[in-house]
């Protein structure tokens, strides 16, 4: 069972970690200083091979929300199926956790989203730049903050005509 | 995009000043959507490829912050349009597990069915254009053929060819019609045959094994590194099919009827190879979940205050009434926990996952999706390296990226 997972990583980690679970989902929460080491150690000694999703969130507003922003990290065993979600907290004014980029090649494109979304910076990560959006961009649409109609990025975007084109 | 990326000198150094840059899309008939690609070339030879996206960003997320559970239906149907009831289905998968909903055997049957319709759908268009793309235009006139049966099929059940949103919480929009097992049965007998007809086309057509084979290579170890899921990830080798390792609708039920197609090739080739097959395990699926279908009620219980009554209820009883005007009126609708949940189905394309926070409202404090075109796409680059510029149609093909689910 995945319960199993909580006992060795506090044995590990101490108290910085603390575990949750929700249907059949089971958070790891952690904070964002040790959160690589945690992800790290997930992956080399109990078999999460597979960094199935990252997420950013944001918690401005959320009922009873103590931090900022949340990253969810979902990892998957490939070989038994299982899954674990590593959650951690960061806060304004400079939201920023460790790439993890050295050790799953998949989360290049899922970091720079969240950068792209969030404004969460991942320091290490080889190419870290706007991917969605263009990047004159200069907000965080996806930041509760932001209005779901914009700041008028659309209709006052740049026009270019066919002769500077 | 950075200027420095368009401009070939900071490729660095004397002895790479042979190379150029070729700016491939937005719009080319080779990418089918929006991609664009620069790419660097020595010759025809590819020595990088950068991909630029979102071009069709539309910012479907924060609009699933705005919409209840019910009315983003209507925006994840855009996603992955090559199979929308898929992405239907996995969205209100995900929303039933927060809200731990049970849904009605019949539901679950139906949902199975429209589900493997889809991945039968989406498989298709991804090996018929896939063929187009490499000069064989007849396969792909045969697949889309028979992928428009499959529209009858999902216009019968919701009215709609293309955006069907079909699901609701805990439930469907509508019950389906004898109508409609009869059209589903029309399909399975005319399917096989078309099935073979593009095997016959392709399987041992030189060119399209010329232009495939040891072409885009993934590794097993690579596949996972790089978060790789679905037939691409199976084509690679790595065994894992969500239908089976967490059975959800009717697959634990029905998981005597088909198998995970899998290969070791991780070549184009590979990926073409482990679409037809599952294609037939779709059938077999279908075929199954056809002659077992349930019969009772389609939507869970009005009494359980969580999904919208039919007419029927709405009309006839009054509990039914009252349901109907808590669920739609805006300062009422249900509560959910406060909490969040993933959740994940196997469509035709990956694993097609949704990150839901719930802060106790009917619309969604964050409703992530885990996109599978994004997460292959994010893998083009490495399979391009060394590859030549005609290989370009033929991994894109393999991959079937869907730039509306790309770009979100």
């Amino acid at each position: 069972m995945p319960a199993n997972y909580l006992v060795p990583l506090s044995q590990k980690f101490g108290d910085a970690v603390r575990g949750e679970e929700f249907r059949d989902n089971l958070r790891v929460i952690v904070g964002s200083d040790k959160v690589y080491d945690v992800l790290k150690a997930l992956k080399e000694q109990f078999g999460f091979n597979m960094l199935c999703d990252l997420a950013g969130i944001d918690y401005l507003g959320y009922p009873d929300a103590t931090d900022r922003f949340g990253v969810v990290y979902s990892l998957t065993n490939v070989s038994t199926g299982e899954r674990i979600f590593v959650k951690t907290f960061v806060n304004d004014p400079d939201p920023e956790l460790p790439t993890v980029t050295d050790l799953w090649r998949g989360a290049d494109w899922m970091e720079r989203e969240v950068f792209d979304m969030f404004g969460i910076d991942f320091p290490g990560h080889p190419d870290l730049r706007r991917i969605l959006l263009p990047t004159e961009f200069t907000s965080f649409p996806l930041r509760k903050d932001y209005p779901l109609r914009g700041y008028g990025e659309r209709h006052n975007f740049e026009q270019m005509t066919r002769a500077e084109g | 995009m950075p200027v420095e990326l368009l401009d070939p000198t900071t490729e660095a150094g004397a002895d790479r000043e042979f190379l150029y840059t070729l700016n491939f899309g937005p719009q080319h008939p080779a990418t089918h959507t929006t991609l664009r690609l620069i790419l660097t070339l020595d010759g025809e030879t590819i020595v990088k490829a950068v991909p630029d996206i979102g071009y069709l960003h539309s910012g479907f997320e924060k609009l699933g912050e705005d919409l209840d559970f019910n009315q983003y239906v209507t925006i994840v149907d855009r996603m992955n349009y090559i199979s929308p009831v898929a992405n239907e289905i996995a969205w209100h998968h995900t929303v039933e597990k927060l809200l731990n909903i049970e849904i009605t055997p019949r539901c679950k049957y139906i949902r199975t069915i429209l589900a493997e319709l889809a991945r039968i759908s989406d498989h298709l268009l991804c090996v018929g254009a896939a063929a187009l793309d490499l000069g064989g235009l007849t396969a792909f006139l045969y697949a889309f053929n028979e992928r428009e049966k499959i529209y009858n099929i999902i216009e019968q059940a919701s009215g709609q060819r293309f955006h069907p949103s079909y699901t609701r919480v805990g439930g469907l929009m509508a019950d389906v019609t004898d109508d409609w097992i009869k059209l589903i049965r029309v399909f399975l007998e005319s399917f096989p045959k078309v099935h073979a007809d593009v095997v016959r086309l392709l399987n041992r057509n030189k060119i399209f094994l010329d232009r495939t084979r040891g072409i885009g290579v993934l590794t097993k170890d690579e596949a996972i590194n790089m978060s790789v899921s679905g037939p691409v990830a199976r084509a690679a080798g790595v065994v894992r099919d969500l239908r089976k390792d967490e059975p959800y609708l009717a697959y634990g039920e029905l998981a005597g009827s088909f198998k995970v197609a899998c290969s070791k090739g991780g070549d184009c080739l590979a990926r073409y190879l482990v679409r037809m097959e599952e294609m037939l395990q779709s059938y077999n699926i279908i075929k199954a979940a056809v002659e077992n279908l349930p019969s009772g009620p389609v939507n869970i219980a009005v009494d359980e205050k969580l999904g919208i009554p039919d007419k029927n209820a709405t009309y006839r009883s009054i509990e039914g009434l009252i349901q109907h005007f808590e669920i739609l009126m805006w300062n009422r609708r249900f509560e959910t926990p406060v909490n969040e949940v993933y959740g994940a189905n196997e469509t035709a394309n990956g694993e097609l996952g949704f990150y839901l926070v719930s802060d106790g409202s009917a619309k969604a404090w964050r409703a992530r999706t885990r996109p599978p075109s994004f997460i292959h796409f994010a893998i083009f680059p490495h399979l391009m390296e060394g590859h030549q510029i005609s290989d370009v149609p033929a991994v894109l093909g393999s991959l079937n990226i869907i730039a509306a689910e790309l770009d979100r």
